[in-house]
C-alpha cells in the first residue's frame, strides 16, 4: 500500500470512527426539556419561547419545548402521559389538582434551588401565594399565575335596557349582588342575556365560588375534612343563584350557550386574562372591568392559580429545576405578568402591571388586579378533586331545575362526598 | 443446508435437504401472516394481558406506586354503588340503539332497494354521516340540541316548546341514542341493501304468482334470506353500542346525574380522570366479558334464527 493509499484509508477510517466516538458524548450533553401547558395562544407561546431562548443562551446544550394540551382534558392528558412513561419535565398545574400533585410526591422540591439562584428573592413571593403549592414547608411548584376573578361589563346592553351600570353602583357605594342581579335581570327582560359565570356551563360548579364566597360559603371546611355544602351560607347563596336563573331570568339557564365576548350578555365573571377576547373594530362595545359585587358577608375576591412544577420521574430534574428558577426570576416574572398576574410583591403595582396590560386602566388594575391578588381566596381544591368534582356535578344536576329543593339537593351532595373528604 | 442423512435403496446414505417444498411453503405462509400476527400480538394480546395484570394492582400514577392486591379491584367492583346505575344506563343505551338503528337501517334499505330516479344520490346522502368525523358530528349535534339550539328553534316554528334535550335524564339518553343512530345507520343500511339485492328475484315472482301479500313476502322471504346479515349487523351494533364514548363525552359528560354514564365512560372516568388505573382495568375486563358473552350468545342463536340456503 502506498503512503497516499494509507493516508486515504486512515482518513476514511477516522471519518467513520470519530463521529461515532463523538456522538455519544454530544448526545449525553444535549438536554431536551419538555413542559406541558394548556394554552395554545400564539402570544403566550411566543413569550414562553422567548424565555426559553434566554435560558439557552447560557445553557447552549439545553432546548425547551412547550407542549400545548387542550384545557378541557388537561390534567387527564398529563396523567395519561405520566402513566405511559412519557412524563414531561415540567408542567403547568391547575389549582384544583394542586393537592394531588403536591401531596403525591410526584414533584421535585424547589426551595433550596430557588434560594441558591442568583437574584431570585423567594421572599418576594408571599406565603399566601405559595400556600397551595407547599407541603411540610417545602415548595413544590411556583405559582406563576395568580389571576383574580372579576366582572367584565357590556355598558351598551345595560344602557339599552335602561338599567344602572356597575360603575354607577360602585360610585354610589352600592355594588352588591342584589343590584348586580337587578341589572342583569333588566337586560334579560330586554332580550339579551344578563350575567354569565364563564366556563361554569352547569358543569364546572367550583367557578360559582366567585358568587358564593360573597355569602361566606365554601364547599368544605378549611381543613378539607368536613362537607359544608349544606350549611346555611351555601344554601342561601345557591338559593340566590337559583332564583336569579329560574325566577329573575338574570342568568342563562342550563343548556343555553351564550357568549359575553360576542356581545350577547350584559356581564360575565371571568379572569382578566380574557380581556384579549374583547371584540375590536365594528364589533367592539363599551366595556368595563369591575370587582366582584359585595355579598351579605361583605367584600371579597376570588383568584385562580396555576403553578409550574418539575416532575421527580424526569431524566433531567436538576436542569428542569434550574430552568424553572430562571423562568420565574424577577425579570422573567415581569414578562409573564403581561398575561399571568404575578405572585411577586415587587411586581404588584399599577406601573408595572399597566405596562404589561395596556387594555386596563390604572384604576382597574388597582381595584381588580392588585386588590384581588392581595385579598383573594383561591378556588376550592381538594385531594382527589377530579372524583369529588364529578360526584358533586352529578348531584347538583338536580338543583338546575325550576322546582328544585335547594336544601335537599345540597344535603344530598354532602351525603355523597362526606366519605371522600 | 443439510441436517439429516437417510439410507437409500442402494445402501448408500443420501443427504436430505432441510428446505423441503413443504417447509418452504410453510415459511412463506408464516411470513405472509407475520405482519398481521405481530400486530395482533403487539396491539391486542399483549395489551389484553397487561389490562388483566393491571386489574390485579393498585396503581397510583402520580405517586408512581404499583402494588399487587390480588382480587381487591374485583371485590371493589362487586360493591361499587355506582355500578348498577352505570350498567342500567349501558343496557338502556344498547337496547335503544340496536332497536332504533337496525329498524331504521332495514327500512331505509328496503326503500332504497327500489328502482327510483336518483336513488344513488339518496344512498350517498344516508351513508355520508358514516364518513364524517365522529367528534365533529357530535359537536354540531350538541349545538342543535341545546335549549336555545336549532332543534327547539324548529319546533318553535310549529308552536311546540321543545324539552331541554341534554339536561333531562330521559331526553338526554334519547338524544345520545339518536345522534349515534344517525351517525352510523348508513353502515347497516348498506349491508342490508347488499343482502336485499342478493335475494333471488324468482322467489318474489313465485310468491306474487301465488298471490302472497307484500308483508308476507317480506316476513317469509326477505327476512329469512337476509337473516345472516341481520345476525352480523346485530353483533356489530351491539358491540359498538357497548363501546360508545365520544358522544357521551361531548354531549352530556355522563349527566344529568349519572343517567348517561355508560360503562366505557365510567371506565374512562375511573382510570384517567380519577387516576384509578387498576380499577379502570378491572372495569375493562368486565366490559370484555360482557361483549364476549353477548357475542357468544348471538352466535349460538344463529342455529335457530338464521336461515342458510345450504
Amino acid at each position: 500500500m502506498t503512503s497516499m493509499n494509507t493516508l486515504k484509508s486512515t482518513t476514511a477510517l477516522a471519518g467513520l470512527i470519530l463521529p461515532l466516538a463523538a456522538g455519544p458524548v454530544l448526545a449525553q450533553d444535549q438536554i431536551d426539556l419538555r413542559m406541558t401547558i394548556w394554552s395554545a395562544n400564539e402570544a403566550h407561546l411566543a413569550m414562553f419561547n422567548e424565555i426559553a431562548a434566554g435560558f439557552t443562551e447560557t445553557h447552549p446544550n439545553v432546548s425547551v419545548t412547550f407542549d400545548s394540551l387542550p384545557f378541557d382534558n388537561y390534567t387527564t392528558t398529563l396523567t395519561t402521559q405520566i402513566a405511559g412513561g412519557n412524563a414531561p419535565d415540567l408542567a403547568w398545574i391547575l389549582e384544583t389538582s394542586a393537592a394531588d400533585f403536591v401531596n403525591s410526591g410526584a414533584l421535585a422540591p424547589l426551595s433550596e434551588a430557588f434560594a441558591n439562584a442568583e437574584g431570585y428573592d423567594l421572599d418576594d413571593v408571599t406565603e399566601q401565594a405559595t400556600a397551595l403549592w407547599r407541603a411540610n414547608g417545602e415548595l413544590y411548584a411556583y405559582p406563576f399565575s395568580t389571576s383574580p376573578f372579576a366582572m367584565f361589563v357590556n355598558n351598551d346592553l345595560i344602557a339599552e335596557a335602561g338599567a344602572q351600570t356597575p360603575a354607577e353602583f360602585i360610585e354610589a357605594g352600592d355594588w352588591t349582588w342584589e343590584n348586580a342581579i337587578e341589572t342583569a335581570a333588566a337586560v334579560g327582560a330586554n332580550g339579551a342575556d344578563g350575567l354569565i359565570v364563564r366556563d361554569f356551563n352547569y358543569q364546572i360548579w367550583q367557578n360559582l365560588a366567585s358568587i358564593w364566597r360573597g355569602w361566606g360559603a365554601s364547599p368544605w371546611s378549611a381543613d378539607g375534612n368536613t362537607c359544608t355544602f349544606a350549611e346555611p351560607e351555601m344554601v342561601e347563596a345557591m338559593s340566590f343563584i337559583h332564583d336569579a336563573i329560574f325566577n329573575k331570568g338574570a342568568m342563562p339557564g342550563p343548556g343555553e350557550s351564550v357568549d359575553f365576548f360576542a356581545g350577547d350578555a350584559a356581564m360575565t365573571i371571568t379572569q382578566i386574562s380574557r380581556a384579549s377576547l374583547l371584540p375590536q373594530g365594528e364589533d367592539a362595545f363599551d366595556w368595563d372591568l369591575v370587582p366582584l359585587p359585595a355579598g351579605p358577608a361583605g367584600e371579597y375576591a376570588v383568584i385562580g392559580q396555576a403553578g409550574i412544577g418539575v416532575f421527580q420521574m424526569g431524566d433531567n430534574v436538576d436542569m428542569a429545576v434550574e430552568f424553572l428558577a430562571y423562568m420565574s426570576n424577577p425579570e422573567n416574572s415581569a414578562k409573564l405578568a403581561q398575561f399571568f398576574p404575578p405572585a411577586r410583591q415587587s411586581l404588584l403595582n399599577a406601573e408595572t402591571l399597566g405596562e404589561t396590560n395596556p387594555l386596563l386602566s390604572p384604576e382597574q388594575i388597582e381595584s381588580v388586579v392588585i386588590a384581588g391578588i392581595a385579598n383573594g381566596q383561591v378556588l376550592p381544591g381538594h385531594e382527589g378533586f377530579a372524583e369529588i368534582q364529578q360526584v358533586v356535578r352529578a348531584e347538583l344536576d338536580a338543583l338546575w331545575t325550576a322546582d328544585a329543593d335547594v336544601q335537599a339537593v345540597l344535603t344530598s351532595v354532602c351525603n355523597r362526598i362526606a366519605p371522600m373528604l | 443446508m443439510t441436517v439429516a442423512a437417510q439410507s437409500s435403496s442402494t445402501g448408500k446414505t443420501r443427504k436430505r435437504h432441510f428446505w423441503t417444498m413443504e417447509r418452504r411453503d410453510a415459511l412463506a405462509g408464516y411470513l405472509f401472516i407475520a405482519p398481521q400476527l405481530i400486530g395482533i400480538i403487539t396491539f391486542v394480546l399483549i395489551p389484553l394481558g397487561l389490562v388483566f395484570w393491571y386489574s390485579l394492582h393498585e396503581w397510583n400514577v402520580l405517586a408512581q406506586t404499583f402494588r399487587f392486591q390480588g382480587l381487591g379491584n374485583y371485590q371493589a367492583l362487586l360493591s361499587d354503588p355506582g355500578l348498577p346505575q352505570v350498567l342500567g344506563a349501558t343496557v338502556l343505551f344498547s337496547v335503544g340503539l340496536v332497536v332504533f338503528n337496525m329498524s331504521l337501517a332495514l327500512l331505509l334499505a328496503v326503500l332504497l332497494d327500489q328502482k327510483l330516479k336518483g336513488i344513488t344520490v339518496y344512498r350517498t346522502l344516508f351513508f355520508s354521516p358514516v364518513v364524517v368525523s365522529l367528534v365533529a358530528w357530535t359537536i354540531v349535534w350538541s349545538f342543535l340540541l341545546q335549549n336555545n339550539g336549532g332543534i327547539n328553534a324548529i319546533l318553535a316554528l310549529f308552536g311546540v316548546e321543545g324539552p331541554n334535550w341534554l339536561r333531562e335524564p330521559t331526553t338526554a339518553m334519547i338524544s345520545v341514542i339518536v345522534v349515534q343512530v344517525f351517525k352510523n345507520v348508513g353502515l347497516n343500511m348498506i349491508l342490508f341493501l347488499a343482502a336485499l339485492q342478493g335475494v333471488p328475484r324468482e322467489l318474489y315472482e313465485a310468491a306474487r304468482v301465488d298471490g302472497t301479500p307484500a308483508w308476507a313476502q317480506f316476513t317469509r322471504i326477505t327476512m329469512p334470506m337476509i337473516s345472516p346479515t341481520i345476525l352480523l349487523t346485530s353483533i356489530i351494533t351491539i358491540v359498538g353500542s357497548l363501546q360508545v364514548f365520544a358522544q357521551i363525552a361531548v354531549l352530556t359528560q355522563g349527566g344529568p346525574g349519572m343517567s348517561t354514564t355508560v360503562l366505557v365512560y365510567y371506565l374512562y372516568q375511573q382510570a384517567f380522570q380519577f387516576h384509578k388505573f387498576g380499577y379502570g382495568a378491572t372495569l375493562s375486563i368486565l366490559l370484555f366479558l360482557i361483549v364476549a358473552a353477548l357475542t357468544f350468545a348471538q352466535w349460538q342463536m344463529r342455529r335457530r334464527l338464521v336461515f342458510y340456503e345450504n
